[in-house]
Formats: structure tokens, C-alpha cells, sequence
């Protein structure tokens, strides 16, 4: 449309032989999978062919490659002018601004949806996949670790309940910091062998182990219930005040005087996540301005420079990781809870994977990203059934898209936080 | 002493498979030292696309059944090759250059996508076909027990062992594998003696690819049972047989590959066949913590 007004050898020409060479490159992609099909007919596999979709793709081949293509040309003409605003002080105005109302929306929340438990259950799922993504984001965001298993430190925080509460009775209270240090031990004890290694090392060994504790879960039935899971899991309560229409002594709706209601446990639920999720957050924030979060950032940015200076990188590696995995620990814990059953199922690679994409998509490093994120990943498939279908295709091409375009993230934030420059005090 | 030797046969068809996949494994680390997280994924397209062409093939009535298993062959590495170019022009190339933790996510977001992707297209059930080659040969039998080299087992020995001979003579004979460990041994150098690195990078892909879809044609041919997400568990035992023989050496990968396949198959047979996974990664981890060079690995020294 444009191609009068743009200069020499006509772009336009040039990007529509552009998507044109993708389009076959990417129908001849296409062809065994989208224009053909195996499927099952009376025992045996046949061959079905769908030309219709095939053609389909190659439409949306092209016009994808078209848009994207001009999309990329302007993203990257205008970062030059972009990058030298990126830290203004307006940004971090906004930043906070946009946090701070989060926060009131997250806090509000159940007085306007009181009796609306939908609304209050998925808010509660968005709480636990926020923490264990600002989880996460310690270890990917902050120190630079790429670990493909977080779910299986999540596991072991639930497990630990489970088992806690129905074999011993356990409270949810006590059980909460053990379930921590456990999952913290294993993160250290996983660590310990591969973080002196380079980091893809470590990435296959989470994603192994992460496999691995499913499979043990499954297949050791006298200790975890193999694929039956752990049910009747007791539910947290309010500083012993359970949340029952009667039980002994007395009940949460009977201390205060208020008629009982279902809906004062998922309220009360909701709270406790954010609240830990809120505690993460203090946690992170404050470890980042400690010498701790410091060391892990510069080992992001070099780790040979980080030896030269005298840090131990395999402890800040370590105290890292054992974070990430003492939060997603205290994540498993109140999941556990929450469900009140739990099964290996819970705790695939997909989940594993979610949760990165949570942070990659976020901005790594960048908490308020992380939030925003994981709202497009909990809330976007309650939508649409057929979203929820395609959502790791699109997160897998996101994931591969971000890196190529911005490697920082979305919202990344890179901001050193310290300064030699005295005047302007660094935000956590 | 029979059932051992049955385990030994098993061992070896599987190990078999896992080096042609660890070969893909090794060679991209050496030539840009990161891990290929997709390539289990380009492995479970490789036997897709093989169920595919055997279904095909059947449907058409293609006769003789070595000719089923050229076309097999074919159609699996032609399309599959091309699949291993596209994950590096995508999710490789654009970040050469970026920090490290970038390649590493953008490969997984390619895994993730793939495999996806033959989910949605394809379907989430087991695809299953019938074995092209029945029986085999009675080595050994005492009373009621008999070791039997079964067809495909030996159709995929066989097989491996011509494509490894291939692949070292295209390594060691032919200019392509001279490029290839000139940019191995040192990108830039071989950049000034005029040597397209990129085109060399993609070329390694390619026949990493390659490799993967012979395992893929392997798999289908010995089991017949395959799902989107085979990629997953065989992408970890191949890397962990790259690592065991030495990341970065081609002749590590396939010692390593036999090894693992040797382990696995007797894990199964005399321990617990569910936790043969757990042994697998167990020896990851211990290669790792004591040899992490490998047992034919160069050590890797870090250069700033």
C-alpha cells in the first residue's frame, strides 16, 4: 500500500518474495502434518487428507510472514529513540502505579465477588502461579538459571503436606516452613552436582528430575498412593478456627458471629495466597538489594567476571536455586490444601513449562511482568475452551518469538540496582 | 545365561537408536556448544512422519517390504532434515550472539511448540502398526527359553551400522567434514579462511536431523507404537548418552548410546522396569559429578 512513498529497490516487492519463499517453505513443513492425517479406522491407521486446512495455513503463512516482517522492521527502527527512555523516571512511576493498583484490585477483590465462587477459584489459581513465577523468576530472572523442573520442587512442597497431615495431622502452619526447607534441601542437594557446570547442564538435569519425581511418585503406591494420589488432604484453618458448618470446639462463622457460609473458606483461601504471594514478593525485593540478590544479577550478567571478583559462584548459584525451590515449596503446600487431593498428575512438564513461560513471557526479572503474565495464562483459557487447546503452541512460539525479537522479556527490567551515581537512590 | 544374551540383543538394537540420536546431540554442541533442546522432538517428527509414509505406502499397496522400508527412509529423513533446518533458522540463528540463557529458552519454547504441534494436528492417541518384519533367528534355545535376534532388531542394527559408516566417512573424507570441525575447533578462524559458518551450522542441523529420523524409522520398525510425546524421555536418555561418551565426540555418542541402551535393557529385565528412567538420569547425574568430560571427551575450558 505503501510502496510509492518508501525509497529504492521496492520493499514491498522484496518482503512479498520474502513471504512468498516462507510460505513453501513453510507449506513443504506443513504437508505430512497439517495436510495429512493418521487415523484410526477399524483397527488399523489410514491416511486422511485435509487440504483445506493445508491451504489455510499457507494463507496464514504468508499473511503472517507479511506482518510480522513489518511489524519487526518497525519494532527495530524505532528502538534506538526507545532505549534511551527506557529507564526514565516515568517508566518507574508507572511501574509503580501499575503495581499499586494491582494490589488494591487483588486486596478488593472478594467484597465486590463475595458469593461468586468462579470468580474467587480462578483468582486464587492466578495467585499460585504468580508466586511461583516470581518463584521462578529468582532463579531464571535474577541469577540466570534455566531450570526446566521447578514443578517437581513444587511436588515435593505438596507431597510433604499431604503426607504430613493425613499420616501425623500435621497443620497446615507447621507443615508450611518444613515443606520449604525439604524442597529447598532437594534443590540443594540437585544443585550441588551440576551448578558447577554450565547452565545447559543444569537445565536437562531439572528437566530430568522433574520427570523423575513424577515417575517415583507414581510407581512407589505404598508411599505416595502411585496414580491414586493423597486425598482428604484437611484444608488450612483460621488460626485454628476451622472453616465447618459444626465441628468440635468452635468454628471459624460461630467465633465471629457471622452466618456460616462455603464461601468464607475459598475467601479465606484466596487471602492466604495472596498473602504468601505478597511475602514472596517482600522476600525477592528485599534479596535484591542485599549483597545475596546483587551477586546472583552479576552472575547473570558474567559469570567469568564474578569469579575474577571472588564470589563463589556455585554457593550463589546454589542459594539461588534453593530459594526458587523453597518458594515453589511453600506454593506445593498451600495447593495441597486448596485441592485437598493431590496425584502425580498435577506435576508434569506441561505445569513445569507453564510456569517458565510465565516468567520468559513476564520480562525475566521483572516482578509486576511475572502478574501480568500469569493473568493472560490462568484467565485466557477460561475464556475459550479452544484456547486452552492451542495455549503451548502459542506460548512455545511466544517463548521462541520474545527470544528473537527482545531476549530481556517483555517487561524486562535491567536496571543496575546499584548506582555510582549517589542522586538517585535505587528502587527495589 | 540365555536370558542375558536375549538382554545383550535388546540392548544393543536400543543403544542403537539412542546414538543416532545422541550423534545429533554432540554435534551441535560442538559446533555451537548448546544443548538442542528440540532434538527430541525432531526425533518423535522423524517417526511420525515414518508411521505416515508406512500407512501410505500400505494404503497404496507398495509391495516388496525392503522397498517399504526405503521409502520409510526417505520420506522420514527428507522431511525431518528439513524440520532440523527450520529449528535453527528459527530459534537458533537470530540469537547468535545473545546471552546464553536466550538460545537455550528459545529451543525449549521450539520444543514445546513442536511438539504441540504434532499434538494438535495429529492427535494425543498412540499411533500403532503393524511389525513389517516378523520373527527371526533362533541363536541359542535351552528347554523352553530362546534367544532370538528378531528381523527388525537386526534390520536395525544393520542399518545403524551403515549410516555410522556413512556419517564417518562424510566426517573424516569429504570437505563438508572438514568445514564442520574447522568450525568446531574454531568458529572464527574458519571464518576467515573462508568457511560459511552459518551454512556449516545449518548443515549440522540438517544431518542431526538426519540421524534423528533413522532413529525415528528404527523405533516404528521395532516397537510400532509411537505418541507426540516419545521425543520427551528419548531426548533425555540420548543427551545423557552424548554425556556419558563425551559431549562433542561423534564416537562418544554412539559408545554411549550402546551403553545406555545395554543399562536400560538390563535394568528391565533383572531390577524394576518402571524406574529404568530413574536409572538413566542416575547416570547423568553421576557422569556429571565425577567424569563431566565424559569417557571420550576433551575437557571444556572457558575462554573469556
Amino acid at each position: 500500500m505503501t510502496a510509492a512513498a518508501l525509497p529504492a529497490p521496492s520493499p514491498l516487492a522484496l518482503r512479498l518474495r520474502d513471504a512468498l519463499v516462507i510460505t513453501v517453505l513453510g507449506g513443504l513443513l506443513a504437508l505430512p502434518f497439517i495436510g495429512l492425517v493418521t487415523v484410526e479406522e477399524g483397527g488399523a491407521l489410514a491416511v486422511r487428507t485435509r487440504w483445506g486446512a493445508w491451504a489455510m495455513t499457507l494463507v496464514a503463512i504468508f499473511l503472517g510472514r507479511l506482518a510480522f516482517r513489518a511489524a519487526l522492521d518497525a519494532w527495530r527502527s524505532r528502538k534506538p529513540s526507545h532505549k534511551s527512555a527506557a529507564f526514565s523516571s516515568t517508566d518507574a512511576v508507572l511501574r509503580r502505579a501499575a503495581g499499586t493498583s494491582l494490589l488494591a484490585v487483588a486486596l478488593l477483590l472478594p467484597i465486590f465477588f463475595a458469593d461468586n465462587r468462579y470468580v474467587i477459584d480462578t483468582a486464587t489459581t492466578l495467585g499460585i502461579y504468580v508466586m511461583l513465577g516470581w518463584g521462578l523468576n529468582v532463579v531464571v530472572g535474577l541469577a540466570g538459571l534455566l531450570d526446566l523442573g521447578y514443578v517437581a520442587f513444587y511436588a515435593v512442597g505438596a507431597y510433604t503436606y499431604a503426607l504430613l497431615s493425613t499420616q501425623f495431622g500435621w497443620s497446615f502452619w507447621a507443615a508450611l516452613p518444613v515443606a520449604g526447607a525439604l524442597a529447598a534441601l532437594f534443590g540443594i542437594l540437585l544443585g550441588y552436582p551440576v551448578l558447577r557446570l554450565r547452565g545447559d547442564y543444569l537445565a536437562i538435569v531439572t528437566l530430568g528430575f522433574g520427570e523423575i519425581i513424577r515417575i517415583v511418585l507414581l510407581n512407589w503406591t505404598s508411599f505416595s498412593g502411585g496414580p491414586n494420589g493423597i486425598g482428604n488432604i484437611p484444608r488450612p484453618s483460621f488460626f485454628g478456627l476451622p472453616f465447618a458448618r459444626s465441628a468440635e470446639g468452635r468454628t471459624f462463622h460461630e467465633f465471629f458471629g457471622l452466618e456460616f457460609s462455603p464461601m468464607h473458606r475459598f475467601i479465606f483461601l484466596y487471602y492466604l495466597i495472596v498473602a504468601l504471594a505478597l511475602l514472596t514478593h517482600a522476600l525477592v525485593s528485599r534479596l535484591r538489594v542485599l549483597p545475596t540478590g546483587r551477586a546472583w544479577e552479576a552472575l547473570r550478567e558474567d559469570e567469568i567476571a564474578c569469579k575474577a571478583l571472588g564470589l563463589n559462584t556455585t554457593t550463589v548459584k546454589l542459594s539461588a536455586f534453593a530459594t526458587g525451590a523453597m518458594l515453589a515449596g511453600f506454593a506445593g503446600v498451600f495447593f495441597a490444601a486448596r485441592q485437598g487431593f493431590i496425584s502425580p498428575e498435577s506435576f508434569t512438564f506441561s505445569e513445569s513449562a507453564t510456569i517458565l513461560a510465565i516468567v520468559v513471557l513476564g520480562g525475566m526479572g521483572s516482578q509486576l511482568g511475572v502478574v501480568l503474565a500469569a493473568a493472560v495464562l490462568v484467565v485466557l483459557p477460561e475464556v475459550g475452551r479452544q484456547f486452552a487447546d492451542y495455549r503451548m503452541l502459542v506460548f512455545g512460539a511466544a517463548m521462541v518469538t520474545i527470544m528473537a525479537v527482545k531476549p530481556t522479556g517483555l517487561l524486562a527490567r535491567r536496571e543496575p540496582t546499584v548506582r555510582l551515581n549517589p542522586s538517585r537512590s535505587s528502587a527495589p | 545365561m540365555g536370558y542375558a544374551l536375549q538382554q545383550l540383543i535388546n540392548g544393543l538394537s536400543l543403544g542403537a537408536m539412542y546414538g543416532l540420536i545422541a550423534i545429533g546431540y554432540t554435534m551441535v554442541y560442538g559446533i555451537i556448544g548448546m544443548i538442542n533442546f528440540a532434538h527430541g522432538e525432531i526425533y518423535m517428527i522423524g517417526a511420525f512422519l515414518s508411521v505416515l509414509t508406512y500407512v501410505l505406502c500400505t494404503a497404496l499397496g507398495v509391495g516388496p517390504t525392503p522397498l517399504v522400508l526405503l521409502a520409510m527412509l526417505f520420506a522420514s529423513i527428507t522431511f525431518t532434515a528439513l524440520y532440523g533446518w527450520a529449528v535453527e533458522r528459527i530459534a537458533y540463528r537470530p540469537l547468535r550472539g545473545a546471552p546464553r540463557l536466550a538460545p537455550l529458552i528459545s529451543a525449549i519454547g521450539m520444543s514445546i511448540f513442536l511438539q504441540n504441534y504434532v499434538q494438535l494436528t495429529q492427535g494425543a492417541r498412540i499411533k500403532s502398526v503393524p511389525p513389517l518384519w516378523q520373527g527371526g533367528v533362533t541363536l541359542w534355545s535351552a528347554d523352553d527359553f530362546r534367544v532370538t535376534f528378531g528381523w527388525a532388531q537386526l534390520t536395525v542394527v544393520l542399518v545403524t551400522l551403515i549410516v555410522m559408516a556413512g556419517f564417518a566417512w562424510m566426517i573424516t573424507r569429504t570437505a563438508f567434514g572438514r568445514q564442520q570441525r574447522a568450525c568446531e575447533q574454531d568458529p572464527k578462524m574458519a571464518a576467515l579462511l573462508g568457511i560459511d559458518v552459518d551454512r556449516t551450522i545449518s548443515l549440522t542441523f540438517i544431518i542431526g536431523a538426519a540421524l534423528a529420523a533413522v532413529a525415528g524409522v528404527m523405533t516404528v520398525l521395532q516397537y510400532g507404537v509411537i505418541d507426540f510425546s516419545i521425543g520427551f524421555i528419548a531426548g533425555i536418555k540420548a543427551f545423557t548418552a552424548a554425556v556419558l561418551g563425551g559431549i562433542g565426540s561423534v564416537p562418544g555418542a554412539m559408545l554411549g548410546g550402546l551403553l545406555i541402551g545395554f543399562v536400560e535393557a538390563f535394568w528391565s529385565a533383572y531390577l524394576s522396569p518402571e524406574y529404568k528412567d530413574v536409572a538413566t538420569f542416575s547416570i547423568l547425574v553421576l557422569v556429571l559429578l565425577f567424569r563431566p568430560t565424559g569417557l571420550l571427551g576433551k575437557p571444556d575450558v572457558e575462554k573469556v
